[in-house]
């Protein structure tokens, strides 16, 4: 007879397995990523433009225009997206509508960061007419991060207790002013882990940004919205597919300020997040 | 006045609560604004299910069937290898790991997902690519087997958080009454969790898979990016979303090429929309 005792072993080693075979790649990229790139970190490599064709110099213009772009779709995502998510945690009903909006949500997160490139192309760059330019960029990296806002704020919104609210109201105090002095301040530290991972996953994306703003090479900075700009993570596709003989250093240091932005951001916003779940008072 | 203020703001809330319905409506009509127009001069039949894709020869060739293979082909790749570590680790992080290793496996996870794609790809570059042309002794190893072991990665943070959210979410009675008849923890992982929360496992496994077939910057970084019918998963291929990156910069607005490379956008729309869409029907069965 089968010994269900040995089975149960068995499967839970493979489980094991399983999960080892994340984990160690993972440790892996990050190991080798640290390892080789950590050296190529410098002063003047963080703070000195692209020189002789990319191959020497630094990476300032593309950190700078990744800023501008993360900043710029933030702006435009947080407030709507913030709204959006009041709406569905506190006035929504139950009802098709609201099934709609929920659909929507969903679909544009699994919408391929391609497809936002193509349609940033033809609503922002053509349509519009504002070219390939920080403006039609940010937009598109803005409208790609909505669903993580929207999702994370309303969670929060939505983890705040009925009870507050109730108390809120039968006090004579009107449903949005619950709403501004109540329901919102208490879920402030979710949509502070919301806007965070927002800004990683802006500053991570490639494809949205490849024919709306990212410039191939640009030695110097944007001075306005309309101007176009260096990107990080286009500036690392560049050096390592399109530009021949870039040194190894350049590039392995690219990767790692770039893996650095985006890890560290979504480390702060796990750690808001825990400590907010640990404080909570209800 | 404060009640007019008030009506305005929830006037505002309401309307940015239709946003998200507003822009998938606009991504889809732009894109059949631009991409509808390669329909004039070549049919859906050819489009879809021509063998060759030469956008700027005389006259351009636009059958999108070579580039839908190499999706399919990666596609199919990273969901075999995905699939069973990421429900294996699921299951692991739901039900085996103890608390505090729980929690750990559980952020790097979500760091995991945080990795950017263009990360990926360029880890892939110098480790795969080269591990896949040594072991397979082929002339690149810029194939659709690296592009599907680096996607795999990619599908399984996916995978593995909304599968465990499922293993996580069955009630704690159906494990207590496995355990109460004397079944063995794994037992009443295989015979009552996992048939339990099999509709959220599924719908992890199809965005897992949704995810792979919309990756961009690893799968153009390499995959080798050859624009013919694959022939075997140890050739160059190249996937949808890979030619539009690819080619948009160079195409004229305008031009039947652009046109195209929009169509292309349409096919990948419609088909992570299904995705979606079943996938929520999915998570919803259970509730």
């Amino acid at each position: 007879m089968r010994n269900p005792y040995r089975t149960q072993k068995i499967a839970f080693f493979f489980l094991l397995i399983a999960t080892l075979l994340i984990v160690i790649p993972v440790g892996i990229i990050v190991l080798i990523i640290i390892e080789k790139g950590l050296p190529a970190i410098s002063w003047e490599f963080l703070s000195d433009i692209p020189r002789k064709g990319m191959r020497a110099g630094g990476i300032f213009p593309a950190i700078v225009g990744t800023i501008y772009l993360v900043s710029g779709a933030i702006v435009f995502a947080l407030p709507i997206g913030v709204l959006a998510a009041i709406y569905l945690s506190e006035y929504a009903k139950d009802n098709l509508l609201t099934r709609l909006i929920k659909l929507a949500i969903v679909n544009l997160a699994g919408v391929p960061s391609v497809v936002y490139g193509l349609f940033g192309l033809a609503l922002f760059v053509v349509f519009f007419k504002f070219g390939a330019s920080i403006l039609s960029g940010s937009l598109t990296l803005g409208i790609m991060i909505l669903p993580i806002i929207i999702t994370t704020s309303r969670e929060a919104l939505e983890s705040v207790p009925y009870s507050f609210r109730e108390a809120s109201l039968s006090l004579g105090v009107s449903k949005w002013q619950t709403i501004r002095h109540i329901v919102l301040p208490n879920a402030i530290p979710g949509i502070l882990t919301g806007t965070i991972l927002g800004l990683g996953r802006a500053a991570g994306e490639t494809a949205p940004i490849l024919f709306t703003v990212a410039a191939f090479y640009l030695p110097q900075l944007p001075s306005s919205i309309f101007d176009q700009a260096m990107a990080l993570p286009y500036h690392l596709y560049v050096i390592s597919t399109q530009v021949p003989n870039v040194d190894e250093k350049t590039r392995y240091g690219t990767a790692f300020v770039l893996l650095a932005i985006v890890l560290v951001m979504n480390l702060i916003a796990i750690i808001i997040r825990y400590q907010f779940r640990k404080k909570k008072k209800w | 006045m404060r009640k007019l203020k008030e009506s305005i703001i929830e006037k505002l809330i309401l309307l940015c609560g239709l946003a998200s319905v507003f822009f998938v409506v606009l991504i889809f009509l732009f894109l059949l604004k631009e991409g509808l127009a390669v329909f004039k001069t070549i049919s859906l039949k050819d489009f879809i299910l021509g063998k060759s894709w030469y956008p700027i020869s005389e006259p351009a060739q636009l059958g999108i069937l070579p580039l839908i293979m190499g999706s399919f082909l990666v596609t199919i790749g990273a969901a075999i290898i995905s699939i069973p570590i990421g429900v294996g680790c699921a299951i692991y992080i739901a039900e085996i790991a103890p608390l505090r290793l729980k929690e750990i496996l559980k952020v790097g996870i979500e760091l995991l997902a945080a990795i950017p794609s263009v990360v990926l790809g360029f880890i892939g570059m110098v480790t795969i690519v080269p591990l896949v042309k040594s072991i397979f002794h082929l002339p690149t190893g810029l194939t659709a087997i690296s592009g599907s072991i680096m996607l795999a990665f990619m599908a399984m943070p996916t995978i593995v958080s909304i599968a465990e959210d499922a293993l996580y979410s069955v009630p704690k009675i159906y494990k207590e009454g496995a355990f109460a008849l004397g079944a063995t923890h794994w037992q009443t992982i295989y015979r009552v969790v996992l048939p339990a929360a099999s509709s959220g496992i599924v719908a992890a496994v199809m965005l897992g898979i949704g995810r792979v077939i919309g990756e961009t910057m690893a799968v153009m970084m390499i995959t080798g990016n050859a624009a013919v019918m694959p022939n075997s998963i140890l050739a160059p291929v190249r996937t949808l979303t890979a030619t539009i990156a690819a080619e948009m910069g160079e195409a004229v607005v305008g031009s039947e090429h652009y046109f195209a490379l929009f169509g292309i956008g349409i096919v990948l729309f419609i088909i992570s929309f299904c995705i979606n869409v079943t996938a929520d029907l999915f998570l919803h069965r259970n509730k």
